[in-house]
């Protein structure tokens, strides 16, 4: 088997037995990248001589006979709002561009210690406000499905870099579904985790109550592997939580499992994806769980409360990009004029566009009917969903109502905002929630399933994914690949 | 009728106290004054995209206890964004309280006015960075550019709001300082008013006398010292009365007082200022201290100035009069009580201690110098045993406070030991026998000769005699010379 | 709810606030934007929620904090490089014109 196409788990444990080094692996994935990049452009930024020198590290503390850690040898993509000490750190803004954080983030930090390699910092809809990529102040990803599609997004670049094979691994952040959509979208498996189950330090906020890291693979169980690293108390978060994920206990089936399917994401979804949902349900109704449809009302909500309670918060933490310490300057005749000059130059328009929605929200006269009563919308769906809870042990959904778009399809911001229909309640309400590749829909392209646990439920989500992927159809191929590529883009 | 007879002024004080903490209110770095540009900072306090803060729990701590000394419930709070663009704020917000700060509904009493002022609130806050104004005139108008320090920022700040409920320069300047004296107290803060460790804004209005509207009223900025306050005070107070008397209206502003040319001056009024867009901090969680942390705190606290003052009123028999009790103040103040206890302790009359203590002690330790406890209590002593004259404890208080030393030694120095029993009773002799005329009169009871008798001795001795004693030696040769 | 129709002058305060430069005609476009976000917002404005407690973290946690212990500090230097402007160890600003 090519190196590119071993799982995770598999490339670490060769590793670490000396079958293979960590420097053949980062040559194989590097050489990948070279051969394909082109064709996708996951990547902002390629690490080749620092990825080359950490590998270089590991394959000597190996001889040495040191432990390297779970992921030894592991590249991991990872998207670029993440803060890495000393290498060009921009969120796909201009605001941003050639700002080398004096510091890393608490994430980065786990995976390095358990032996993974960060290859690459990958695209982003700027600040990861966007659904699609097309939003990247610098250039779009295309989906390695098929390029005259988008790859989804936010994290638009670390769900194609997995895709495409340029890494095994990938982080990307969640705030309305910036990882879960753009699984769904390229066809890999991308989980939300619960909210404060992953250190936010050193993650560059967009909206700081919904925003979470979380892993992308090719497999449920290297998702398991990947978050099981990440996922520990951070004393540099204050909402980081007392607790951690064991990935040891997610095969052990859904027989006698309780599963909902959430009625209020239904509505809108195409026939494809709603096949696809379909023959899901069949599967897991297969392997032994008792499927029923099942409402959580508030849910309908959580679109509107969502474009207040996010762009409200980005609206603050987005304040700081003012060309005074670090970033884009542009020079005014005073301080004002710089900082109006700056921002004009520095944001996108969808960035601008949510800070100025979410300003609105928050200014005098407006908070209480708009942020203080979307808080309030939060409640009722967090309420509604643990209703659910006490009749099922986890819920499913379709993750994206479509499969991936083409390029400028969706131009008006409304109906890119519903892309993220199904995925949003789950970051309002703190649970987790993933996607697993589940076939294929329209055009041939993939679709994902999405599984929602309760709070601090990621053993029950990870049982409810393995037992969907044992059943999914093989799945979707990079174009370059595939002998015709699928859709019409041939 | 004076234009200040005709109106009354009402003031509210906001005091922004420096926490004493060794770290930051929410990161690691170091809170210390006086530090090279920029070397105190991190992700965190320079507001780096990513950084996240994370509570200080001895600031918690030093807001509950400012909190129980000023008399406030302690309560559940919630950290808040005051979102606006200023280059000395590194996120371009504070996190600050907002509607539900930690401390609220206190009072504060003030000895000398004789009054309660209520406190609204006390409320954590983080501080800003520092900006130098670098250009011609210095001001922050028409500076070329400004230079950004960012080692303050982030440290942490409790933020005491009085009730306005003080009605003269008198009143604020008695709160600032019984304020400053219970927070100094409390260990929460150095209290230095000239590093900025306490720093007042005022709102002053005004109204005529019979009215019961409050009038619009004015932030005063750049109050940097008790002075500055009651200057300040009183000029925007007048200010606004000619405003009022001529028809005019006062508009709701802030004003900086410049304290070389003792005048308020306008800084902003644009309303857009007051859109702070505050919305609860997402990134720290809410702050509920416990029953268990707020008596663990409250058991930490010292006797506080108001237990302190009461220790004093009660050895001046209960009812101390108007002066005594601006001497009891001024001792609780400057925490020189102890010396008064000391001393009367050891069988000074409360009267004398009280005096030096509020008097020349304070104005010693005012200007930097220091007087051992001990010492104070053994001079007193000296004084009040006759010994030494006013005038010369005074002298040796002076040089103590100065150099040091002994008590003794001091009083050597200055050539204040004084005469023998026996070298005073030569002198009633010699002075005595040198006015025989004088003498005569006196014997015959022309007591008013006495001064007269002290004056030659003095004379004589080079003014080394003791006055009581040569009058008490004086009074005891008469008593022989009559029988 | 308020109007969900922005007028283009709100708009432009907006932006203000916020210290985005926009001319009028991107505020003309930005108005017709918001508007159509916050008339889909409609939904929330109509509930009957009142008395509802808001969420403000998914997270029910109270009380977070640290020891009060210093811990290192950035190297100055390495702060200053990634700056727009410096000068004598500090940041430089153009100057501050009045304060709003």
């Amino acid at each position: 088997m090519a190196i590119v196409d071993m799982s995770a788990r598999e490339m670490a444990a060769a590793v670490r037995a000396g079958e293979i080094s960590a420097r053949e692996v980062v040559e194989a994935h590097l050489g990948e990248i070279a051969a394909h990049d082109h064709e996708v452009s996951a990547f902002l930024l390629v690490l080749e001589d620092e990825a080359r020198r950490r590998a270089s590290e590991i394959d000597a503390a190996i001889a040495r006979g040191e432990e390297v850690g779970p992921l030894a040898g592991v590249p991991i993509a990872v998207k670029d709002n993440m803060a890495l000490r000393g290498v060009e750190t921009t969120c796909a803004s201009r605001i941003l561009a050639g700002w080398r954080p004096p510091y890393t983030a608490t994430v980065l930090e786990r995976i390095e210690a358990a032996g993974a390699i960060v290859i690459g910092k990958t695209n982003l809809d700027e600040f990861a406000m966007g659904s699609s990529t097309e939003n990247s102040g610098f250039f779009a990803t295309r989906n390695p499905v098929d390029p005259s599609r988008v790859p989804g997004g936010s994290s638009g670049g670390s769900a194609a870099a997995v895709a495409a094979r340029f890494a095994p691994l990938a982080l990307g952040s969640d705030t309305g579904g910036s990882i879960r959509q753009p699984a769904s979208l390229c066809g890999v498996v991308g989980a939300k985790p619960t909210y404060g189950l992953v250190s936010r330090y050193g993650l560059i906020a967009f909206a700081s109550s919904l925003d979470q890291i979380g892993p992308f693979a090719r497999s449920v169980e290297d998702a398991a592997a990947l978050l099981a690293v990440i996922a520990s108390q951070d004393p540099k978060d204050s909402t980081s939580l007392a607790a951690g994920f064991d990935a040891s206990e997610i095969t052990s089936g859904v027989r006698g499992m309780r599963i909902g399917v959430v009625e209020e994401m239904l509505d809108g979804v195409s026939p494809g994806v709603s096949s696809v949902l379909d023959a899901a349900i069949a599967a897991l109704v297969d392997a032994g769980a008792t499927v029923e449809r099942v409402s959580v009302p508030a849910a309908r909500f959580g679109l509107s409360a969502y474009y207040l309670i996010a762009p409200a918060e980005a609206s603050s933490n987005l304040a700081r990009f003012d060309g005074v310490r670090f970033g884009l300057r542009v020079e005014g005749e005073d301080i004002t004029e710089t900082y109006l000059r700056t921002r004009e130059k520095g944001f996108g328009a969808e960035v601008k566009r949510r800070i100025m929605l979410g300003t609105y929200a928050l200014s005098a006269g407006y908070y209480d009917a708009l942020y203080g009563k979307a808080q309030q919308v939060r409640t009722l769906i967090a309420r509604d969903f643990a209703a659910a809870y006490e009749r099922f042990d986890a819920l499913i959904s379709p993750t994206s109502p479509t499969v991936a778009f083409r390029f400028g399809e969706r131009s008006d911001p409304l109906s890119m905002y519903m892309s993220d229909v199904c995925t949003i309640p789950s970051n309002l309400a703190g649970h987790p929630g993933m996607s697993v590749p589940f076939g294929a829909a329209e055009d041939g392209m993939p679709a994902g399933v999405q599984v929602f646990a309760p709070a601090l439920g990621e053993g029950t989500m990870f049982r409810v994914a393995m037992a969907l992927e044992a059943s999914a159809a093989k799945p979707a191929v990079p174009v370059w690949r595939s002998a015709a590529a699928p859709g019409g883009a041939a | 009728m004076s234009l200040e007879d005709k109106y009354l002024i009402t003031v509210g004080l906001e005091v922004h106290c420096e926490l004493r903490t060794a770290t930051k209110l929410f990161c690691g770095c170091a809170n210390t004054f006086g530090s090279p540009p920029n070397t105190n900072i991190c992700p965190v306090c320079l507001g780096l995209p990513g950084a996240l803060p994370v509570l200080n729990k001895r600031a918690v701590e030093y807001a509950i206890a400012i909190g129980l000394a000023l008399n406030c419930d302690i309560r559940r709070s919630v950290f808040a964004r005051k979102n606006y663009f200023y280059p000395d704020m590194p996120k371009d917000f504070q996190i600050s309280q907002y509607d539900e700060p930690i401390c609220v509904e206190g009072f504060l009493e003030l000895p000398v006015a004789g009054k309660r002022v209520g406190i609204v609130r006390a409320h954590i806050e983080e501080d800003t960075g520092k900006t130098t104004h670098v250009g011609s005139s210095g001001r922050i108008q028409g500076a070329d550019f400004s230079l950004v320090d960012y080692n303050r920022s982030g440290i942490p700040l409790v933020e005491i709001v009085s009730e306005p409920d003080m009605e003269s320069a008198d009143e604020a300047r008695e709160y600032v300082s019984e304020l400053r004296a219970i927070l100094v107290a409390t260990g929460a803060t150095d209290g230095k008013m000239e590093e900025g460790s306490l720093r007042v804004d005022a709102n002053v209005s005004v109204r005529r006398k019979g009215t019961d509207e409050l009038g619009t009223r004015c932030e005063i900025k750049n109050l940097n010292s008790l002075r500055s306050l009651g200057r300040a005070i009183q000029y925007e107070a007048r200010r606004q009365m000619e405003i009022v008397e001529e028809g005019g209206r006062v508009h709701q502003e802030t004003r900086h007082w410049n304290e070389d040319s003792g005048m308020t001056s306008s800084l902003r009024s644009k309303e857009e200022a007051n859109d702070y867009r505050y919305f609860p901090e997402p990134d720290l969680v809410p702050l509920e201290p416990s029953h268990e942390m707020v008596e663990s705190v409250r058991a930490t606290l010292p006797v506080l100035p108001p237990a302190r003052r009461a220790v004093l009123s009660e050895l001046a028999g209960g009812k101390p009069s108007p002066s005594e009790l601006e001497q009891i103040g001024t001792c609780v103040a400057l925490e020189l009580d102890g010396y008064v206890n000391s001393a009367v302790a050891a069988g000074v009359p409360f009267k004398l201690a009280l005096s030096r203590a509020a008097n020349e002690l304070a104005a010693l330790v005012g200007a930097g110098g220091a007087v051992a406890n001990e010492s104070f209590v053994e001079l007193l002593r000296a004084e009040d045993s006759g010994r030494l004259s006013a005038t010369q404890t005074k002298a040796v208080m002076s040089r103590l406070a100065e150099l040091g030393g002994s008590v003794e030694d001091a009083i050597t120095a200055l050539g204040f030991v004084g005469l023998s029993d026996s070298e005073v009773a030569a002198l009633v002799e010699r002075v005595t026998s040198e006015n025989p005329d004088e003498w005569s009169r006196y014997l015959a009871g022309e007591n008013q000769l006495a001064g007269f008798f002290i004056g030659a001795a003095m004379k004589a001795s080079g003014g080394k005699v003791n006055g009581r004693i040569f009058s008490a030696l004086l009074a005891g040769k008469r008593e022989v010379s009559r029988h | 709810m308020s109007s969900d129709q922005i007028s283009r002058d709100e708009t432009l305060h907006i932006a203000h606030l916020a210290r985005l430069a926009i001319t009028d005609e991107e505020a003309a476009i930005y108005a017709s934007q918001l508007s159509a976000v916050l008339a889909h917002a409609r939904d929330i404005g109509a509930l009957d929620i009142a008395g509802v407690e808001p969420t403000m973290h998914a997270v029910s946690m109270r009380n977070v904090m640290r020891e009060d212990v210093v811990e290192g500090s950035l190297d100055r230097d390495e702060v200053l490089a990634s700056a727009p402007s410096s000068e004598a160890g500090m940041f430089v600003v153009p100057r501050i014109v009045g304060e709003d």
